[in-house]
């Protein structure tokens, strides 16, 4: 018998399932006009860098095959670096260079590379072979974040980022993202990462679920999850409530990483953020939508809004 | 102001009941089968007179048919531009008759009926008539009394002298008088027959009509031989020398002379186009009685021409698969790799049958997805990859289909109903999503794809289904009021029932 749960239960709890988040959210307040700034990570960070918004910094872009050749000067003097699609999904063709030998390059797992790897993969990535649709694509070429040392214990191999899900200006639910070794280094929940559900009031865990299940310490480093607060939480609610108004997406997923020197940054936008937060929460995103779009209406105020949510959603 | 979804759901209520209110309508008004019952053979018969100008006004007459044999002529239409047209009626033949002043370019008229067979019964009996003397020269009269008096002898009576001129007469024939006769006529063989009957004295006349072959085209008129036994008439077959009317024999006309004639002009032809079509017999006969009355006949896929009707067929059936996709997906949420694939797949198992698509589908695909690994350690760019793709596609369906067919298995021939670009496409996902997500998601989406792919073929190749949507083509209104509305479905999918197990009220 394959357990199966009953709709009215999930209607209880709140749980939003793909069919309303659709039809009710992102068709109703997300105009597809909007879509390009977000799924090109290129046009995200300059909005962003307009508005003053922390990114990571970009070093370089390489648009056309003829200037995958000359990719090694760009990279001279740069000691570690990240070079990705401008327009890939689910975090794919991100390679990370963390360090130098001589003329190859150390990946994060530690395996050397040469410059003609290198090359092949900026040409993999203009040729679209990550890009949504396997559309023609720009690698960009940006700086590694130095993630927080706080948060380092609980994520293996990969950087752990921060998913806040804002909602007209107003930040409804957040999950930190930890990479595991059976996820092999990647962000991706369904991969076996784990999602720790945060508290919006004070950016402290709530509860970690791996595979769909609870835990209560990381699979690999073995750092207990209700340690956890994340530092800098005001900045980083700050951070995704602007990138509503950057964007113009009323309902959008913002993913955030802390780096050591410059704080918050934010890594990336989605347009059409997923349905796992609510399984790293614990909860429902329907009651606390709806009480999103009353605090909305409630001010205009972009720091009042932030204040009403910590004080609504916090424990 | 109204919201957008009460605005759906009023425009999907209308569909809905437009949709069905038709289908009432016809089935209780109009007398319309709701479930499919017996089935009719309906051929549509279209003759084509060609012609080129000669000298002065035109005249085109063509005898129509009369339905004889139990064969009943439903629907009659006449195509003549530039001419003047006429039905004439003389000694109870009807003549269609096309005449126009002057004709300067090559003209083509058609004549198009729908004609089903209604009874199994012959032709009616006629009385007795003498027989005609042919006129011949003088060494064919020889050869043919010599034939005469050699088959008498082997026979005992006017039908088996027929049977035996007609075999003396066939293309194995040895019969050195026989083979003369041939090569001395310049018309066809019937004729000789006819003329060594008249000549023996027995009554015998041609019937004209069209040997049926469903999707022919460029039919001739054939003829069988009627003869008169002493007490009744026999009809032979003059090529098989079979007696008895056949099956597959439309009857254009008995004992007449010419089918057509036409003055001012030459080189005239007269050909047919054949399609045979299953439809469901209280349909036909509905069809007969009312098609005048009610304009909403009129404007039928039935109204259209065969081919058309068939294309139309298999057109209607694809709303129901993309509804079984919209369930599918929307309120199952089955994950398939791109939209409507299984449709297209569905599509191509109507050809090929549910097993033998499933089978050929699997081994092209994972051929593919091999041959796809081995393309991408070259490191490829984009478009050439995919165009590669296409090509060795192309290569697996050709070794399939002459391998299948030097082993005799003729059924993987339809391997070609696969459409190429889709599976092309299909492979290139797949091995995308191979190296990106790992096998099981190549699993889940790809054995999505086919799940849905086999519910949308067996909705598709349901006989009450087919019946519905080709009978009833308004539901596919109905059906879209039903897509529409799913369209504002926002309550939860079945897997998400599944996924979200564990999350439903605290324990």
């Amino acid at each position: 018998m394959i357990p199966l749960v009953s709709p009215a239960a999930l209607r209880r709890r709140g749980i939003m399932g793909m069919n309303e988040r659709n039809v009710g959210y992102i068709g109703k307040y997300n105009p597809r006009r909007f879509y390009p700034l977000v799924d090109n990570k290129l046009k995200t960070k300059k909005a962003a860098q307009e508005r003053g918004i922390v990114v990571p910094e970009l070093y370089g872009v390489v648009e056309y095959q003829h200037q995958v050749r000359h990719v090694t000067t760009l990279l001279e003097g740069l000691e570690s670096f990240v070079i990705k699609p401008a327009q890939g999904s689910g975090g794919k063709g991100i390679l990370v260079i963390v360090g130098r030998n001589g003329d190859r390059f150390i990946k994060s797992s530690g395996v050397e590379i040469g410059a003609s790897d290198v090359r092949r993969h900026v040409s993999n990535v203009l040729a679209g072979l990550h890009s949504l649709g396997g559309r023609n694509d720009i690698a960009m070429i940006e700086a590694l974040i130095d993630f927080d040392p706080s948060l380092a214990r609980f994520s293996y191999e990969g950087v752990p980022d921060i998913r806040v899900i804002a909602f007209r200006g107003v930040p409804v639910m957040a999950m930190m993202r930890c990479a595991t070794h059976a996820s092999d280094g990647k962000a991706n929940l369904h991969q076996g990462a784990v999602g720790v559900g945060l508290d919006i009031g004070s950016g402290a865990a709530v509860r970690a679920v791996q595979h769909g299940e609870l835990v209560e310490i990381h699979p690999d480093t073995q750092a207990v999850f209700a340690t956890l607060t994340i530092p800098h939480w005001e900045r980083v609610l700050d951070l995704a409530a602007s990138c509503v108004e950057m964007t113009g997406l009323q309902y959008l997923g913002a993913d955030v990483v802390l780096d050591r020197l410059r704080g918050p940054m934010l890594l990336e936008l989605n347009a059409r953020p997923g349905l796992a937060i609510q399984v790293a929460n614990q909860a429902g995103l329907r009651h606390r939508l709806a009480a999103a779009a009353e605090i909305a209406e409630q001010t205009q105020e972009h720091d009042a809004r932030i204040a009403l949510a910590r004080q609504r959603f916090g424990a | 102001m109204i919201s957008s979804r009460t605005r759906i759901e009023i425009l999907s209520g209308c569909l809905l009941l437009v949709g069905v209110g038709l289908m009432l309508y016809k089935v209780f008004v109009l007398g319309f089968p709701l479930i499919p019952g017996a089935y009719r053979d309906v051929w549509t018969i279209e003759g084509k007179i060609s012609f080129k100008p000669a000298q002065g006004p035109v005249e085109v007459e063509l005898l129509l048919p009369e339905g004889l044999a139990g064969w009943e002529i439903v629907d009659e239409h006449f195509a003549s531009s530039g001419f003047g047209f006429d039905i004439r009626d003389a000694d109870d033949k009807r003549w269609a008759v096309w005449s126009r002043s002057e004709l300067r370019e090559a003209a083509t008229l058609y004549y198009k009926i729908q004609a089903y067979r209604l009874s199994e019964q012959g032709l009616a009996d006629r009385s007795a008539r003498p027989a005609s003397e042919p006129m011949l020269e003088q060494d064919q009269m020889v050869a043919v009394d010599r034939l005469i008096e050699v088959l008498s002898a082997k026979s005992s009576g006017p039908e088996r002298f027929t049977a035996l001129l007609i075999q003396a007469l066939g293309p194995n024939s040895t019969d050195p008088d026989a083979q003369f006769l041939l090569s001395t006529w310049e018309e066809e063989p019937y004729r000789v027959i006819l003329a060594v009957l008249g000549r023996a004295g027995v009554p015998a006349y041609p019937i004209r009509g069209i040997r049926l072959e469903d999707g022919r085209r460029r039919q001739t008129l054939s003829a069988l031989l009627e003869i008169y036994n002493g007490s009744e008439w026999v009809v032979f077959d003059p090529l098989t020398a079979k007696a008895g009317l056949p099956e597959d024999f439309f009857v254009w006309q008995r004992r007449g002379q010419e089918v057509l004639s036409v003055v001012g002009g030459r080189d005239s032809r007269l050909e047919f186009a054949l399609v045979s079509n299953s439809l469901p017999a209280r349909t036909v006969a509905v069809m007969e009685d009312q098609a005048e009355q009610f304009a909403l006949l009129d404007f039928s896929i039935y109204s259209l021409p065969v081919e058309q009707q068939g294309v139309f067929k298999g057109l209607l059936l694809i709303p129901v698969a993309a509804l079984v996709v919209v369930i599918m997906r929307l309120l199952v949420g089955v994950r398939t790799s791109g939209t409507f694939m299984p449709i297209l797949i569905a599509l191509a198992f109507m050809q090929t049958t549910l097993w033998l698509g499933l089978a050929i589908f699997l081994g092209l695909v994972s051929a593919g997805l091999v041959i796809r690994s081995w393309l991408s350690h070259m490191n490829l760019l984009l478009v050439s990859r995919i165009s590669a793709v296409v090509i060795v596609v192309i290569f697996l369906m050709a070794a399939l289909a002459i391998a299948s067919y030097r082993m005799g298995l003729d059924q993987v021939l339809s391997v070609t109903y696969f459409p190429t670009i889709i599976l092309a496409w299909t492979i290139e996902r797949m091995s995308i999503l191979w190296e990106e997500e790992g096998a099981h998601e190549v699993l889940v989406q790809g054995g999505g794809s086919l799940l849905v792919a086999v519910f949308a073929y067996a909705a598709m190749s349901s006989a009450l289904i087919g019946h519905l949507t080709f009978n009833f083509p308004e539901l596919t209104l109905s059906l879209l009021g039903v897509i529409l509305l799913l369209g504002k479905y926002t309550g939860y999918r079945l897997t998400e029932l599944y996924r979200f197990r564990d999350m439903g009220d605290p324990r």
